[in-house]
């Protein structure tokens, strides 16, 4: 963490290369250190290039019904089988993935701005700010995120922009709180002190000097985070506050799976599935990232 | 402490107001006028304004707002749009079994998470430790309808060890405890896994502590070192998850409760979106306010009283 207010290198003029820079070289730096985030990034990868060319490599119309084949389980025209229309759920995965993706990259993006900006702004100026805006956090906090999301959901209605923004509330207090804490600390420091005395104005020192050295936490946070925002989705269009039908969803299809699930596991089970792998990847990633800022827990793992 | 104590209390009566007040703006600038959404468009101007009295939505803002909060207070939360009985009614039905399933959940779920995080602990770095890491990093990424959806295909549909829909109404013990064994198993599956993974941290932190060294020392077994000296200094870091965690599993209890299709708010609150039921929804934001204020003020005092080095600052 000290490296970046010590490093010798030559520093990039623009701050949001410096913030990139530091960010990447953390990311790198964990990945190669540590197996577990290799594995979860490995998979992480993998679903997102998967959903990004869903519409060249499905074998199907992820809408086209065909009533004649439905319910099917897994075959070699189908492999993991068809739906209550007739619906191939490999097709409709693929695409499923990117509406998980999308709103799970989204919303955590969207809570990483606003909440940092949050923690930075009632870290950095105390008093009676911070007091006013960390009571407010705590109380949007003190909720589990699903209860919040069905909540705003249930008002805003159901659309992909509701959904992102109904997750991304849930999870602004966490990073105002990360954000914060770190803050506190850095005002004191030499460097920040020196910054003051220079008269650096206050955005420049929030900015520049302090805003990178708290990016390792945003980003392990952010990771994951992202894992239970994936799950909150799912979790919403199952309880069915999803995007309305014949999107596909995986939440959505498990939802509608579930309903003959009597007359065929398959529908229920692979869209389960394919949240499960989602979730438990970014979680790998998040885990292994946080061990790598630990210095503790990285030497005990 | 006790003024520890009436600050906890104070900041949970300041979350309850504030989350009362969000319901009832937030209520009101939904889109749509609630008694044309409840009376259908074809509805006469006549029995709309005939709704809007008897609704009090002819009354200024500020005095609606107060008998909203008055009225939530005192328990009268208004009628269900679609059964016509009081919403605190139909609420207070449920209210047990969710209850009943979450208390279950939380107590086997330290059963289970408690002796594996210490196994872990133990055998830091070699096959058990692997096991319950991969195992309860599985069990905190699923969301509870995908383990339930899982649990049922496995225990209920192929085994047909247990019921399909788990009802709740059993008569007998019995028929109770099947009725609630495959839920309560799910949610605690989750809880468990969070429960494994703080203990073995926590664990992993005192044994390296001098008082173990020193009962090694002195001759004492491994067995009572770990669970009668190191159990008991790593239990804090496991309450504060618990009481975190019990917020998570009221949000997971209402996934559980739809997958198994068993009573409960989670019923209820789907039911009450389906048939878009404002004045249900409403009274089902008071009663989860309330759940999640009250869990978290006892978690709170429950910490200090642990701990007795924690400050009540």
């Amino acid at each position: 963490m000290s490296k970046t207010d010590t490093a010798a290198a030559p520093r990039p003029r623009n701050e949001f290369l410096l913030l990139a820079g530091n960010a990447l070289r953390f990311t790198g730096k964990a990945l190669t250190s540590n197996p577990t985030t290799l594995v979860g990034a490995i998979i992480f990868v993998a679903i997102v290039v998967l959903a990004i060319l869903a519409p060249y490599i499905s074998p199907y119309d992820p809408v086209a019904q065909r009533i004649t084949i439905r319910l099917q389980g897994p075959s070699w025209e189908h492999w993991l089988g068809t739906d209550y229309y007739g619906r191939d759920i490999l097709s409709r995965l693929l695409h499923g993935a990117r509406y998980s993706l999308v709103i799970g990259i989204l919303s955590i993006t969207l809570a990483v701005i606003l909440g940092s900006l949050i923690g930075l702004i009632a870290g950095y100026f105390g008093g009676r700010i911070d007091i006013v805006i960390m009571q407010v956090m705590d109380v949007v906090l003190a909720f589990p995120a699903l209860i919040l999301g069905i909540i705003l959901v249930a008002v805003l209605g159901a659309s992909v922009t509701n959904i992102i923004i109904a997750i991304a509330f849930t999870a602004v207090p966490a990073f105002a709180r990360i954000a914060r804490a770190p803050v506190m600390t850095l005002r004191e420091r030499e460097f920040v002190q020196a910054g003051y005395a220079l008269g650096f104005s206050d955005l420049r020192i929030m900015f520049r000097h302090i805003l990178p050295n708290i990016v390792p936490e945003i980003i392990v946070m952010a990771s994951l985070w992202m894992a239970t925002a994936v799950r909150t989705e799912a979790s919403l269009a199952f309880i069915g506050l999803g995007i309305a039908p014949p999107t596909p969803t995986w939440g959505g299809m498990v939802r509608e799976g579930f309903e003959n699930i009597l007359d065929s596991y398959s529908v229920a089970l692979f869209p389960s599935l394919a949240v499960l792998v989602l979730v438990l990847a970014l979680n790998l990633i998040g885990d292994g990232l946080r061990d790598a800022i630990d210095p503790k827990v990285g030497t005990n793992s | 402490m006790l003024g520890f104590v009436l600050r906890r209390l104070g900041f949970a009566v300041v979350t309850l107001l504030a989350v009362l007040t969000l319901v009832f703006f937030v209520i009101r600038i939904l889109p749509g006028d609630p008694t044309v959404v409840i009376l259908g468009d074809q509805a006469s101007a006549q029995s709309i304004a005939l709704l809007r009295e008897r609704m009090g939505l002819d009354q200024p803002i500020a005095l609606q707002y107060l008998q909203f909060l008055g009225g939530a207070l005192r328990g009268d939360w208004g009628t269900s749009l679609v059964s016509g009985r009081p919403v605190i009614q139909e609420v207070l039905n449920v209210l047990p079994h969710t209850l009943e399933l979450t208390a279950v959940a939380l107590v086997l779920g330290v059963v289970l998470g408690l002796p594996a995080g210490v196994w872990a602990a133990v055998n830091r770095n070699r096959i058990p430790d692997y096991v319950t890491r991969v195992v309860s990093l599985l069990g905190l990424s699923a969301p509870a309808f995908v383990s339930g959806i899982v649990l049922l295909l496995v225990f209920a549909i192929v085994l047909r060890w247990f019921p399909v829909i788990s009802g709740g109404q059993g008569t007998t013990p019995l028929e109770r405890l099947r009725d609630l064994a495959l839920p309560a198993l799910n949610l605690a599956l989750i809880m468990a896994a969070y429960v494994t993974r703080v203990t073995r941290s926590s664990m992993l932190e005192v044994l390296s502590q001098d008082y173990v060294r020193t009962a090694m020392a002195k001759g004492a077994s491994g067995f009572a070192i770990v669970w009668r000296h190191a159990l008991r200094n790593c239990l804090i870091p496991v309450v504060t998850v618990v009481g975190l965690y019990l917020g998570i599993l009221i949000g997971n209890s209402v996934l559980t409760e739809i997958v198994f299709n068993r009573p409960g708010l989670g019923k209820l609150i789907v039911g009450a979106l389906n048939q878009r039921d404002y004045t249900m929804l409403q009274g089902m934001m008071v009663i989860y306010t309330l759940i999640v204020v009250l869990v978290n003020l006892a978690t709170d005092l429950v910490y200090g009283l642990i701990d007795p080095r924690v400050q009540y600052k």
